[in-house]
């Protein structure tokens, strides 16, 4: 048995009087897909944004890769190898396709702008190399027809397949996808899910918040469970379909 | 026609100190999103950073430490970019509205130091007998205006040059992606504030540079020649050309300076002596409802954004039209 990639403890967030995220306590394994659900409100994206490094918490702890991380910036998250995407895609609209994915490689030289003035062939070495990479990982995402195109002129599945494509560029440990289903066509779905899981047998791991149940029940193992802010339930999809609590907070609306 | 030449030539110099500080104010608005409503305030304190450092000894001020020019314009900048860092740490990790609000401010209160601290700046009556770069060398003054515009010309290029290489490159790349998007920038491992930092002191910089040439230009600096109009006009300068293209920037500086230039001409020709000074505002409602005009048939500006960033990411395949939907979506 290994140590969990991620362990979230006693994770709690507040706004004002409102415990958004409550105790909550759970474990991502390393090589899983483990899925995140719960009712509209449950806290899941307030808890995907404190792990993520966007808004830290109130209280309690994120262990990633042995690294306690709940008091770092997003920036620095970001370069341990836990990345994330949105609810509601947010591609740089007037960005081609191909510099959205550019932007997100790590440790470019040529963000320090004095080395473009300086360094320039490395800068422009290191530009070929991303390049291709970006190349690479747009063709895996099945986006190589609108690679010049401008992010905020493709369609709504095409951005979710740009997010999780931007976010591969820096080859983290562990993805956060948040609604990776919402808003995608059926057949654009299936390659999502044939992606995540493709990615999965390469070894990365992920983290899913997802509303599509047949998506969840068929991908994700083990599925956490939250509910006003607080963990309900973490197992097997077959312990969480049976969980009586879980049928009454957030099942059961989906059934009827 | 040795008149004509020589105004053109003293049209052009405006025009190339006025295009280095239009390209600083690209920097941090057009490519950054960082919105410097007191530009004036930059350029002013380049300018008497320079006068101060270069300028001739008197007993009456503090400054007047005759050193050599260059080193006057170097002090320049770097004193403007001090102030640039200054504000931009106050105010960076606010909301945006904040820096708008702080560097306004920063800059009517630059203005009046300058009218009040005398013993510094010499108070309405400005600095004098400042330095002018080479001007030994020379004979006939208007061989020196020629030359001196050469001069500003240079550096005109060096700044174009090296700011086209800065925002071609992976740096320029997330100068606009923290335009657009902040948080999923910050998502993708970018560092919003430090980035913004760089670009708010390096355009502060520049604009210090303009001012520096400006103190070589007229030989004198007072509070008069850093009006907040200049503000205005130099964004009025950025908008006309085209926010988010240095090219866009000079061709706008050259168009809106031609307008006021001509526009004042015509005012002080034809209307009655008596109605002058109150016609002076027609150049300012010209100046308006060229803005208006722009953002109405060409909200993009005359050159507008290009859609590729980095040298190394090809061309673009979505139309124009699609871009403007791309951006309002």
């Amino acid at each position: 048995m290994t140590a969990p990639l991620l362990k979230v403890t006693d994770a709690t967030k507040t706004f004002g009087s409102m415990r958004a995220v409550d105790n909550a306590s759970f474990e991502v394994a390393t090589g899983s897909i483990t899925g995140l659900i719960g009712p509209n409100g449950a806290g899941k994206s307030t808890l995907f944004g404190a792990i993520a490094g966007e808004n830290g918490l109130t209280s309690g702890s994120v262990i990633f890769d042995g690294e306690d991380i709940a008091s770092l910036s997003a920036t620095d998250i970001y370069a341990r190898g836990l990345s994330r995407t949105f609810q509601i895609p947010r591609p740089f609209p007037t960005m081609t396709v191909l510099e959205n994915v550019m932007l997100a490689a790590t440790g470019q030289i040529g963000e320090r702008f004095w080395n473009t003035w300086f360094r320039p062939g490395a800068v422009a070495r290191q530009e070929r190399e991303i390049r291709e990479r970006a190349a690479e990982v747009i063709q895996f995402c099945n986006l190589t027809a609108v690679e010049r195109n401008l992010a905020g002129a493709i369609s709504g599945g095409q951005k979710k397949l740009l997010e999780l494509a931007r976010v591969l560029m820096s080859d983290p440990k562990l993805i956060l996808l948040d609604e990776p289903a919402a808003g995608v066509n059926p057949a654009l779905l299936d390659t999502l899910v044939e992606k995540i899981v493709e990615l999965n047998a390469r070894g990365k791991t992920f983290l899913i918040i997802e509303h599509n149940m047949d998506m969840v029940m068929s991908l994700c193992d083990p599925i956490v469970v939250l509910a006003q802010g607080k963990v309900i339930c973490a197992g097997t999809p077959e312990d969480v379909a049976n969980n009586s609590a879980v049928i009454d907070a957030y099942l059961g609306e989906v059934v009827a | 026609m040795v008149g004509i030449a020589l105004y053109i030539v003293f049209f052009l110099t405006v025009v190339s100190i006025y295009a280095i500080i239009v390209m600083g104010l690209n920097l941090q608005w057009g490519y950054t999103g960082l919105f410097n409503a007191g530009v004036v305030g930059f350029f002013a304190i380049g300018a008497y950073g320079t006068a101060i450092l270069s300028g001739p000894d008197n007993v009456r001020l503090i400054g007047g430490f005759e050193l050599p020019y260059f080193i006057g314009v170097i002090g320049g900048i770097l004193i403007a970019a001090a102030a640039g860092l200054i504000v931009a740490l106050a105010t960076l990790k606010l909301r945006e509205e904040y820096l708008a609000i702080a560097t306004f401010g920063i800059s009517i209160s630059i203005q009046l130091v300058a009218l009040n601290f005398a013993s510094l700046t010499g108070g309405a009556n400005g600095l004098v007998g400042l330095p002018r770069p080479f001007y030994q060398f020379f004979t006939e003054p208007s061989v020196y205006s020629v030359f001196f515009l050469c001069l500003v010309l240079v550096f005109a290029a060096v700044v174009y040059v090296a700011l086209e290489r800065a925002v071609r490159s992976p740096w320029g790349r997330v100068l606009r992606a923290i335009r657009e998007d902040v948080t999923a920038a910050r998502s993708l491992g970018k560092n919003p504030t430090m980035i913004r930092l760089q670009s708010f002191v390096l355009g502060s910089a520049i604009m210090g540079l303009a001012g520096g040439l400006y103190v070589g230009f007229i030989g004198f600096v007072s509070p008069i020649d850093f009006l907040p109009i200049l503000t205005f006009q130099i964004w009025a300068m950025l908008i006309v050309g085209g926010s988010g293209n240095n090219r866009g920037a000079v061709l706008g500086c050259l168009i809106v300076w031609g307008l006021w230039t001509a526009s004042g001409y015509v005012i002080s020709n034809l209307v009655p002596p008596g109605f002058q000074s109150r016609a002076g505002a027609l150049q300012a409602m010209l100046i308006g409802s060229v803005i208006v005009l722009t953002l109405l048939f060409r909200p993009r500006g005359l050159i507008g954004e290009e859609d590729v960033i980095s040298t190394h990411a090809g061309a673009s395949a979505t139309p124009a039209l699609q871009a403007d939907a791309a951006e309002k979506g």
